[in-house]
């Protein structure tokens, strides 16, 4: 995790993404850096509105013309894609890297068969005829645990159960053996029980195709499963950044706190109640000045007043653990081990 | 086709034939029972077609004749058997043979009214289907340029046509363009002429262009501002981030995805407009001197030609019936999602 000048596969440095709206300057992303290596999963964390989808969109190029101002670097092999050419990065786009969406449903064009699109998503990069690419399909939705994939080729989404619609995307988004693979919340729109095979689909395929995965969500639930490491979002920046191993066992971020304890349990008592992080998100017009996280932070008066003033930067805890926090490392760690941790 | 596709299209036909014999006996019924209210009696309705300076003999012959006297439920049941069986007809000299499908002799001109609209239905498909391509065409690519570039002057500049376009009535139109291109210009034929495509396809379209062009500028309009609409719609869908996400070029996002999607409802009011146009298109032909059946339609109406009427209304009606049941045909065809139900 620590500033290093080796080249990553995949390097994001002072990330600024900006919507000019009528109502003033949506900053969605507000300086994040993160690096990621091939065959390692890194899990993007924060609840809706902290710019973790603005992020994968501006990676993937697929912000709308002229509604967003990208600044800072997106290195893909060394290869910056900010102030790209358009048509540099759409030949990237789903050969070297692909995203996976949120509800498969409406992610899928529903007057084209599940086949004709993952036909058509590996003809754009591949110059094959349809015959060969169909072959490609069908072993794809086999390998993506699609049962008698020769016949259901031919199926439309809408004759999809919404797993399978997904190991359909999935098996699209593979097409192409892309080197960064997106899973934008891959689960949130999927029953309970079939979330946990797709997230182990991702993994087993990860660990075949040696692919870099972003996994996007708002549960800790999913990153604690497939995650390297992870970094916590809140109002465009990164707050908390670090292994799943610091994150899960040693978390040091006030709101990580609150997200690991709005994490329903089952090894908790039932009589004890969740821990809900007061308040919503903030205005990202409107981003509360100091730390962003400060009307909500239930510690801020532990530093003097730094919280409302001073934006915390992020900074190294220790084996390249980085949080943006004011408080003193005592704090934290008596915190941590008194109050937070007992009631987790 | 599937069987039940089959059943499904036999049923629909039943239907219609159903619906045809609604229209006829309504038609049928207000043709009699209006003047019927108003006090009118066989001969004063026989009156009309028996020459201006006609004795009441003849005004009574006529009556009889045209079996005025027979109750309107007899009349209208010789008027169906016509239709399936064929009958004869006395036109006082001589009796005619009219075989099936008989929909009768014109009161006025004595002319068996199947062979008339046999006659004028190539004037008006000509008109309907040339409009229509063009239209289709021009309302549906100026549409998706509008929605690509929206709010840019293009946008605003057709849109604005578009609007005008909407408002503007073909006899404005229609008179407008034929002073100016047919007779200051001398670039496009004087109405009235019509060269069936059989015979000449380049008279034919020599003919009709200027027709075609103030009618699909009408249709045009309305179908800019519908696949403007749909295109601004269906282009924020999720499915069109994946299209791009898989790193399709745009304008194949844009017609492959984007359009595919935008175009049901076009398709929708396109089948319903061309059916409609097939049974005449009344202020076209009209402004621009076409016998076809909208013409046709007019001369039945002022004339009080009861058969005519009856003639071109049916197969309007025809038209339209069939022109739904090809639209719901076509909705499986584009939409999968319907074709299970």
């Amino acid at each position: 995790m620590t500033e290093s000048t080796a080249e990553h596969f995949l390097e994001v440095r002072d990330l600024h993404v900006h919507f000019p709206t009528d109502d003033g300057v949506v900053k969605s992303v507000d300086g994040l850096s993160f690096a990621l290596e091939k065959g390692k999963t890194l899990g993007i964390v924060g609840e809706s509105g902290s710019g973790k989808s603005v992020t994968s969109l501006s990676i993937m190029g697929l912000h709308k013309e002229g509604t967003a101002r990208i600044d800072g670097e997106i290195l893909l092999n060394g290869d910056n894609l900010v102030g790209a050419s358009r048509e540099h990065v759409r030949q990237l786009r789903g050969k070297n890297m692909a995203m996976i969406f949120q509800d498969p449903l409406s992610a899928m064009h529903p007057y084209y068969s599940i086949g004709n699109q993952i036909i058509e998503a590996y003809r754009i990069h591949h110059q094959v005829s349809k015959g060969v690419a169909r072959k490609h399909a069908i072993d794809l939705l086999d390998r993506v645990g699609i049962p008698n994939p020769a016949h259901r080729v031919d199926d439309y989404p809408h004759q999809f159960s919404g797993g399978m619609r997904q190991r359909a995307m999935i098996a699209m988004a593979l097409s192409c053996d892309p080197e960064l693979l997106i899973a934008d919340e891959p689960t949130t729109a999927l029953d309970v029980t079939v979330q946990a095979q797709i997230l182990d689909l991702i993994r087993d395929l990860q660990g075949e195709f040696n692919s870099a995965v972003i996994i996007i969500t708002h549960d800790l639930g999913v990153v604690a499963e497939l995650a390297d490491d992870i970094l916590v979002m809140y109002a465009g920046r990164c707050i908390e950044y670090g292994t799943a191993d610091d994150i899960f066992r040693e978390p040091q971020h006030p709101y990580t706190w609150g997200l690991l304890g709005s994490m329903p349990r089952l090894d908790r008592e039932r009589s004890e109640r969740l821990l809900p992080i007061k308040g919503t998100p903030p205005s990202l017009i409107n981003v509360p000045p100091g730390c962003s996280f400060h009307p909500r932070c239930s510690f801020g008066h532990l530093n003097g007043g730094a919280s409302e003033t001073e934006r915390p930067a992020l900074r190294d805890v220790g084996n390249g653990h980085q949080i943006a926090c004011h408080l003193s490392a005592a704090d934290r760690l008596r915190l941590w081990d008194t109050e937070i941790k007992p009631k987790l | 086709m599937p069987p039940t596709v089959i059943t499904y299209i036999v049923r629909r036909l039943f239907a219609a034939v159903v619906l045809l014999f609604i229209v006829s006996a309504i038609t049928f019924s207000i043709f009699f029972l209006v003047p019927k209210i108003a006090g009118g009696t066989p001969e004063s309705m026989a009156s009309r077609y028996a020459g201006r300076a006609a004795t009441e003999e003849t005004v009574k012959l006529v009556a009889d004749r045209l079996g005025f006297y027979d109750p309107v439920v007899v009349q209208y049941g010789n008027w169906v058997k016509g239709v399936f069986v064929g009958t004869q007809y006395d036109l006082g000299s001589t009796v005619a043979d009219c075989p099936a499908p008989c929909l009768g002799y014109s009161f006025i001109t004595r002319q068996p009214v199947w062979e008339d609209l046999l006659d004028r239905a190539p004037v008006t498909m000509s008109l309907a289907v040339g409009a229509a391509v063009l239209w289709l065409v021009a309302g549906v690519s100026i549409g998706v340029l509008s929605a690509l570039k929206r709010g840019t002057v293009f946008d605003r500049a057709t849109m604005g046509i578009a609007l005008a376009g909407v408002s503007l009535p073909i006899f404005f139109t229609g008179l407008i363009s034929l002073t100016f291109f047919t007779y200051t210009l001398g670039w496009t034929a004087r109405g009235g002429q019509f060269t069936p495509f059989s015979e000449n396809p380049g008279e034919w379209a020599y003919d009709l262009i200027l027709p075609w062009i103030t009618l699909a500028f009408l249709f045009s309009a309305q179908y800019a501002r519908l696949t403007r609409a749909g295109m601004l719609e269906t282009m924020n869908e999720d499915y069109i981030r994946t299209a791009r996400a898989k790193g399709l070029r745009e304008h194949r996002v844009v017609v492959k995805h984007g359009l595919r999607g935008a175009l049901t409802p076009i398709l929708t009011i396109f089948g319903l407009d061309v059916g409609l146009l097939l049974g005449g298109a009344i202020l076209t032909e009209t402004a621009f001197s076409l016998k076809g059946l909208g013409d046709y339609a007019v001369r039945a109406i002022s004339g009080n030609d009861l058969p005519k009427v009856m003639g071109v209304v049916l197969f309007a009606a025809f038209f339209v019936v069939i022109a739904n049941l090809v639209v719901d045909l076509l909705y499986a065809v584009v939409d999968p999602r319907v074709r299970k139900s």
